[in-house]
């Protein structure tokens, strides 16, 4: 049972993730603000909580494994791993730049712990679904996790995969779907409608759960339901804000796929740091 | 005359046996199923044409069933790989690499996983399926990523050796077979490693070096048998596109002061590009090229199509004479 000082010590994780994206984010000059800023609960919750890891040991065989499919994100993913202690948090400076480890888009290859190299959309969940399977072949005991968006619902490869993972009934996969309803044309239901995407997905036999992203402890408590169902795979549909903790960015599509300016990083930061306290008493 | 030293079949060219080299891909999944439990097969709906189904039937749990998705099947076989398996992914090599091309590239070359791409009905000689199913460009797809090995048997035995080698090796492979039955040309006792290749014919003092890979290496063989007493030539079995055996081919090319390249592909971005890209650093000589020549193909046999195209030992002939007057 987790008591409310664990829940906040999530909380407070999230709010670091959120300041250092910020700060990675106008360090590179280009980059994706609205997608890792909504993520940051989930991602504290992940690294705090939820997952088996050792910082360590990035390559412990038994840890779980989480892949990010939607690779645009990975800013939240490189800020919840240095806080987490997988490399200082100053290599967060290094994004995009010549020579990081912290690629734009995630390179399995170049920094231990990211599972897999990602990006272009739709490829996430088959090299998950892969992983599972072939963990399950060796009756492995860990997890394998998925993070997709919204967005990348719109691909084919995600369908295939959803079908191939549902009729391989691989429960020790678990999906989340960040759902925040933008993508980078505009709301999700004006570029290509997605829903009903929970009846979507249970139509190709997956046990489907919807929570509030932002509420940390109903996101563990719902990772706890999909470990219990073992005849089919999860997907979780986590309802976020995109950019949630700025209010200038919170459910504005155009803050997709741009990075604050030095300015606006400023006001930003100044808003999280007066904000601390407040994620969590909304879910008082 | 043919080279001892790569334990030719002696009635190579009495067509006694005819073998398609998805066949010898078929007959080494079955060996590795058996040696290495890493090796798991997905497929693409398409068991029983890419010869995955007897390796299906003998290891039914390591036997993974895409379902006609073939950016699925990069995707599945790249989180295997990842894994720790060895996964041979089949359908043909229009739908993958042909469909699946970007999934190929990020999650399986970025990644750099040990996945192997089987990409079967290469060349026009499909035949009556047509253009549609007719990959001509598959080399070209795979031989322009970076850490991708491309491999081009030229027969069922050379295919069942390259199979096994490729599970043996680390990182990507991609494997380009044949649907039609051609003839045997290679024996147990021929060498192979990957990136080898290997002299199939040589006379004294040859005049023109024809690099083939694939099954028109016969074609080419014959065309070298034609002319001899005539132009002293020699083949050499380039089965390994990517990474070219550059020393064998530009000694070769060197010695010989023109060149004939054989392959059933378009000649862009195939093996004859490879070389050009090759000897145009290295020994700038004059290239004749045997392959299809920016055309997509068309319904017939094997046949009527290698002949309509220009890949029939005729053309490869007048290639050869051609050449020969270009010489440096």
């Amino acid at each position: 049972m987790l008591l409310g000082a664990d829940i906040r010590r999530i909380e407070l994780k999230a709010e670091a993730i959120r300041e250092t994206i910020i700060t990675m984010l106008v360090a590179a000059g280009s980059g994706h603000t609205a997608g890792p800023m909504g993520m940051a609960d989930i991602f504290a919750a992940f690294y705090f909580h939820v997952l088996s890891h050792d910082p360590e040991h990035p390559e412990w065989a038994e840890r779980d494994r989480l892949f990010l499919s939607n690779g645009h994100i990975v800013p939240v993913r490189y800020a919840a791993m240095a806080h987490a202690g997988y490399f200082p948090l100053e290599e967060c400076l290094t994004l995009r730049k010549f020579g990081s480890r912290l690629q734009g888009h995630p390179e399995r290859m170049r920094l231990p712990g990211l599972e897999a190299t990602s990006g272009p959309l739709g490829s996430g969940l088959g090299q998950a679904a892969g992983y599972a399977l072939g963990a399950r072949l060796d009756n492995k005991k860990f997890r394998v996790y998925c993070v997709m968006s919204d967005g990348e619902q719109d691909a084919g490869n995600t369908w295939e995969s959803a079908m191939f993972a549902g009729n391989n009934k691989l429960s020790n996969l678990i999906a989340i779907i960040d759902r925040n309803n933008i993508q980078i044309n505009g709301m999700t239901e004006d570029v290509m409608p997605l829903e009903n995407i929970a009846a979507k997905y249970e139509a190709f036999n997956w046990h489907v759960l919807e929570v509030d992203g932002h509420n940390i402890r109903a996101f563990i408590d719902s990772i706890e339901e999909a470990k219990a169902i073992y005849e089919k795979p999860t997907v979780i549909i986590a309802h976020t804000i995109p950019g949630k903790g700025i209010k200038e960015i919170e459910f504005d599509y155009t803050w997709h796929g741009k990075p604050p300016t030095k300015e606006q990083a400023q006001r930003f930061l100044h808003e999280l740091r007066t904000l601390k306290g407040r994620i969590s008493s909304e879910h008082e | 005359m043919l080279e001892v030293s790569a334990h030719l079949r002696e009635d190579l060219f009495n067509l006694h046996e005819e073998v398609a080299t998805r066949d010898g891909f078929g007959n080494a999944l079955l060996q590795l199923g058996h040696d290495d439990p890493r090796v798991v097969v997905v497929c693409a709906d398409l068991a029983e044409s890419t010869r995955t189904l007897p390796f299906k039937e003998k290891f039914p749990e390591r036997y993974i069933e895409a379902g006609v998705a073939e950016q699925n099947l990069a995707t599945v076989a790249s989180g295997l790989a990842n894994y720790g398996k060895i996964p041979f992914i089949a359908s043909y090599a229009t739908f993958s690499p042909g469909r699946n091309n970007e999934q190929i590239r990020t999650t399986i070359a970025i990644n750099n996983v040990p996945v192997k791409i089987a990409g079967m009905h290469a060349g026009v000689s499909v035949g009556p399926d047509g253009a549609t199913h007719q990959a001509l460009e598959d080399i070209a797809l795979m031989r322009i990523l970076p850490r991708m090995i491309v491999i081009s048997p030229c027969d069922a035995e050379e295919a069942r050796k390259a199979t096994i080698a490729s599970a043996q090796t680390p990182g990507p492979v991609y494997l380009r077979f044949g649907r039609e039955k051609m003839p045997l040309m290679t024996s147990p006792g021929t060498p192979f490693t990957i990136g080898k290749a290997i002299v199939f014919w040589e006379s004294n003092a040859p005049m023109v070096a024809i690099f083939a890979t694939g099954p028109l290496l016969y074609n080419a063989l014959c065309a070298a048998k034609q002319l001899e007493g005539e132009i002293p030539v020699v083949v050499i079995n380039v089965h390994t596109i990517k990474p070219l055996d550059q020393g064998t081919i530009i000694n070769y090319a060197k010695m010989a002061g023109a060149v004939v390249t054989v392959e059933e592909h378009q000649i862009a971005g195939g093996l004859g590009s490879a070389i050009a890209e090759l000897l145009g650093g290295a020994a700038p000589l004059p290239i004749e090229y045997i392959g299809v020549h920016d055309q997509f193909g068309q319904s017939g046999t094997p046949k009527e199509l290698l002949e309509h195209y220009g890949m029939g030992i005729s053309h490869i002939v007048s290639a050869i004479r051609a050449v020969k007057k270009r010489r440096i």
